[in-house]
């Protein structure tokens, strides 16, 4: 008998325990308890293991060794395999959920395997809702372990993962879960205390503010919380910290981009034309979101002039005259030196506030401009909720990296990143003329931001749409990033020689 | 400084950091032709990350810092192509298919070869240094067929290499000739703890041993080595880094003043009007002081290139590097220096003290002028230090209390990292 490898051991544990949960979508399971929770444990111990067998016996450092060799890593037949298989699934979820045996009559298959762990934190049947959260929480936390392993000599990687693995598991999933048993009269409202509109782009829609509205204290606290979070709680903490307080810490998007995304994230592209891409698309779901939820809650207010405490004419007024302060504090403060960024934030306000002023002057009680008012929130739950964070923003990982959704399409990211480029203290900083050009902080951009570029001329690294992983900072081998909080001043440096010549 | 007259066209030989750093500053400010002359790439690309691309990290192209329209874009003119023969009367290159490149200012900035010493077997198949990307390509090439590889000289390159092979899962022998790693730069203290690093990575660290010979199998490819002490080692590849030198063969007998690289004078001109040498193939004929006469780095390579861009553009320029710095990495431990550290310092000019915490891996040496105090250097290592502090202490010659006693200013290590704090004890 031949001995087998911890690594070949450990994948047969772990498969063994995926088989048997995917077994659940043909068979019929008498007791689900015994195989959900001996399947999750096997997925768990098989997943150990074989993080034990990649970092267990070498010493701490960067473990980038072969990247771009695997096929899983690089593009190759298994990064497609694993992206056509993620695809699937996020498409099963959002448009067929029957075939993961989702019913309103009671489900069946993999849906109704996790009905006694349903009924344990939320008192009701599993849905297949229940079963995506169950099954993303126990990813990030699994491949949190992987991450702390991997970077186990770098303290910051180190507190991140484990914030992101506590906000998933506390914030995204237990409370929730736990308030909708303890109030089970109430209608359904988001829970998750973190997940902020925009990126909750129901957040203002008709039904959810009604059900808030109904939602007594609970529903209540959640409005102003909400609301606070959005207009007080986020840029103070993005002023402070930049928008990786939110992006690489607390983010249930961000976390399992950090985990369980973190072998792709060097398949992120660098191009400048994929840049200039991501400019518009990401400033364009911005300003879709802005009108939507505009004309949503404008609609609302149509409908039900007593339940509010604003007519919408104030409202749209209001909203008006809250984006031209914000322009021109904009104009005000940015007027040397505007560049592309402050461009196209002033450029989306623009578009918005032109935007916001027609829906109030073409629409009536049930049309937005042209269209049916619920028209325009089913669109962005289609294009932009199902499809794009979902179906392209996880499916697609081993094709276009971790983070296509965050990069593209969030506009919370696109709303951070304007206030991290133009009114915040956080930046990458570069050590003087200490870098070799050599190119791995490019290369492990997540974000596909070409740290490279500025580093190599000695320029700290002020981008809208860093997250602030600090990887860029952990694989330079010259020690020349660092990711840090400090004074506006100087904060964009602009040298034409790098530190070191006397000229 | 003085006003020169800007050249017509600008032909450069060498697309490393030197030649690409000089025509990018040339470009900012003026419109002259500028052509860029390389047998090696097409493209511009960071020698130093050659050993990423053999360990998987990244992908060639990723070592490329500019996307490859950025040169047409720029009108800057790329030329593929080997010079075979300068000819300094007519000004004209020659290449290699025989066409010949007219030239009105001459920038050689061709960079280094790897050194070979005259080992008997040192020209069998599979005996091979690591510095251009052929060598690369040459190493993957064998790879397979390697179980045990041999390292021969103990500097920065030799390390790498033995990093990228223990990637690849074969068995390293590092030969050294000194009695410990890299120990004319690094002291005692620092060359100790990389000793025990590189074997603590399992790779076959000799000090005290030199090269004898090499022995090839019956296709002429190498299968054992056999050093001084007779000790005989299986290698189906060995790599020898014992330094590089200048490589300059193609401009023999053109009327460049030579040495072991191409002789400039402080404005990097050579002894024949418009041309200019610069990076890894310049050799000062009166080096800065405490620095070498040939300062195959990057960082000079970049800083020659930044002042000759000034010296042909409008202002004649000296080449005047600022404080001395440099930086590397031993597979898991970073290096990073500032001003100067000796490894065998003379007791009248230089005193230093040696800090390290309990954590292993992590060292800071000062050094200091023994009579007033005031910093000559610092030698991190494990842990990060700031390169515009460390140069604005040393430019304001600040004491080794004062730099010990704000030297949390000077930490670069990412957050929630320990802070050192390098006390003296009472002397």
């Amino acid at each position: 008998m031949t001995f087998l490898s911890l690594k070949k051991t450990s994948l047969i544990i772990g498969l063994t325990g995926l088989l048997l949960l995917l077994s659940a979508l043909g068979f019929e399971y008498s007791n689900p308890e015994l195989f959900l929770s001996s399947s999750l444990i096997l997925i768990a111990a098989g997943s150990l293991f074989y993080f034990a067998s990649l970092y267990g016996n070498q010493l701490s450092g960067i473990k980038n060794n072969q990247v771009w060799f695997h096929a899983l890593s690089s593009r190759g037949d298994w990064g497609w395999l694993l992206g056509l298989v993620l695809t699937g699934f996020y498409v099963a979820i959002y448009w067929f959920p029957e075939v993961l045996g989702y019913s309103q009559e009671g489900s069946s298959g993999l849906v109704q395997l996790f009905d006694p762990l349903s009924y344990l934190l939320n008192g009701k049947p599993a849905t297949q809702w229940f079963l995506y959260g169950s099954l993303y929480t126990f990813a990030i936390l699994l491949f949190g372990v992987k991450f702390i392993w991997k970077y186990r000599h770098n303290r910051y990687q180190i507190i991140r993962t484990l914030s992101v693995m506590f906000f998933q598991f506390g914030f995204a999933f237990m409370i929730p879960e736990l308030l909708s048993k303890l109030n089970p009269e109430l209608d359904y409202f988001a829970k998750d205390l973190k997940n902020m509109w925009p990126l909750n782009y129901y957040f203002l829609d008709e039904w959810h503010l009604t059900n808030l509205l109904n939602g007594g204290n609970l529903g209540m606290f959640f409005l102003i919380f909400g609301l606070a979070l959005i207009f007080v709680i986020s840029p103070i903490l993005t002023y402070f910290y930049g928008k990786r307080w939110y992006c690489s810490w607390v983010c249930g998007c961000g976390a399992l981009a950090e985990t369980a995304g973190d072998p792709f994230r060097q398949l992120s592209s660098k191009k400048i034309s994929v840049w200039k891409f991501e400019r518009w698309m990401i400033h364009a779901v911005l300003v879709f979101v802005f009108i939507t939820t505009i004309a949503t809650v404008w609609s609302f207010l149509s409908a039900h002039p007593n339940q509010s405490f604003m007519t919408k004419e104030q409202f749209i007024i209001g909203v008006v005259v809250f984006l031209i302060l914000i322009m021109a504090t904009l104009f005000y403060w940015k007027r040397n030196g505007f560049d592309k960024d402050a461009r196209y934030g002033l450029l989306s306000i623009g578009i918005i506030i032109i935007a916001i002023l027609s829906v109030h002057l073409f629409s009536g009680k049930d049309h937005i401009l042209f269209f049916p008012s619920y028209k325009f929130q089913q669109w962005y739950g289609f294009g932009i909720g199902a499809a794009f964070s979902g179906v392209l923003g996880v499916g697609f990982y081993p094709i276009l990296g971790s983070r296509v959704w965050c990069r593209f399409g969030c506009p919370m990211a696109a709303l951070l990143g304007m206030q991290q480029r133009l009114l915040s203290r956080f930046r990458i900083t570069t050590n003087g003329g200490q870098c070799i050009s050599c190119g791995n902080c490019s290369t492990y951009c997540e974000m596909g931001i070409d740290v490279r570029a500025y580093a190599q001329r000695g320029e700290n690294i002020v981008r809208s749409s860093c997250v602030g992983c600090g990887v860029c900072s952990a694989v330079c081998p010259r020690g020349v990033l660092k990711l840090e909080n400090d004074t506006m001043e100087n904060r964009i440096t602009d040298v034409p020689y790098p530190l070191g010549n006397k000229l | 400084m003085s006003k020169t007259t800007p050249p017509q066209s600008v032909v450069i030989i060498g697309n490393g950091i030197s030649g690409i750093t000089l025509a990018r500053h040339l470009r900012k400010k003026s419109a002259i032709p500028i052509r860029i002359i390389s047998e090696e790439t097409p493209y511009f690309f960071s020698r130093t990350a050659l050993m990423y691309v053999f360990m998987g990290h990244m992908r060639f192209e990723d070592t490329q810092p500019y996307e490859n329209d950025f040169w047409k874009k720029n009108n800057i003119q790329l030329i593929h192509k080997r010079i075979t023969r300068v000819d300094t009367q007519k000004k004209l290159l020659l290449t290699q298919d025989a066409t010949e490149i007219s030239y009105d200012t001459l920038v050689i900035a061709c960079g280094s070869k790897p050194n070979r010493f005259g080992w008997p077997g040192q020209d069998l198949k599979a005996v091979q240094g690591l510095y251009h990307k052929q060598d690369l390509e040459q190493l993957e090439k064998w790879s397979s067929s390697i179980k045990e590889a041999t390292i021969v000289g103990g500097g920065l390159i030799g390390v790498e290499l033995a990093e990228m092979l223990h990637s690849r899962g074969k068995k390293v022998h590092f030969l050294v000739r000194e009695k410990s790693f890299w120990d004319h730069i690094l002291p005692k203290e620092e060359s100790e703890m990389i000793n025990q690093h590189i074997l603590a990575h399992g790779i076959d660290l000799q000090l005290n041993t030199e090269l004898h010979s090499i022995e090839g199998d019956e296709r002429d490819r190498a299968k054992t080595i056999v050093t001084k002490k007779g000790d005989r080692i299986p290698s189906q590849w060995v790599g020898l880094t014992v330094g590089v030198s200048p490589n300059i063969d193609f401009i023999k007998n053109s009327g460049l003043e030579l040495g072991r690289g191409v002789k400039v004078n402080c404005y990097l001109e050579t002894n024949l009007k418009d041309i200019y040498a610069i990076g890894d193939c310049a050799e000062q004929t009166q080096p800065l002081p405490q620095r070498r006469s040939i300062e195959a780095v990057w960082y000079t390579g970049r800083m020659m290139g930044e002042t000759l861009a000034q010296t042909l553009l409008e202002n004649k320029t000296p080449y005047t590097p600022g404080h001395w710095f440099n930086s590397a990495k031993f597979f898991d431990i970073e290096y990073q220096t500032y001003g100067m550290v000796s490894a065998h310092p003379d007791a009248e000019e230089e005193a230093q003290f040696f800090w390290k915490p309990k954590k292993a891996n992590v060292s800071l040496r000062f050094s200091y002028h023994p009579v007033s105090e005031k910093l000559l250097g610092v030698l991190a290592l494990g842990t990060r230090i700031r390169h515009h502090v460390f140069d604005r202490w040393l430019e304001e010659e600040r004491t080794l209390n004062y730099v010990l006693t704000h030297f949390s200013e000077a930490a670069f290590d990412p957050e929630f990292y320990p802070n050192f704090k390098p006390k003296r004890n009472a002397i």
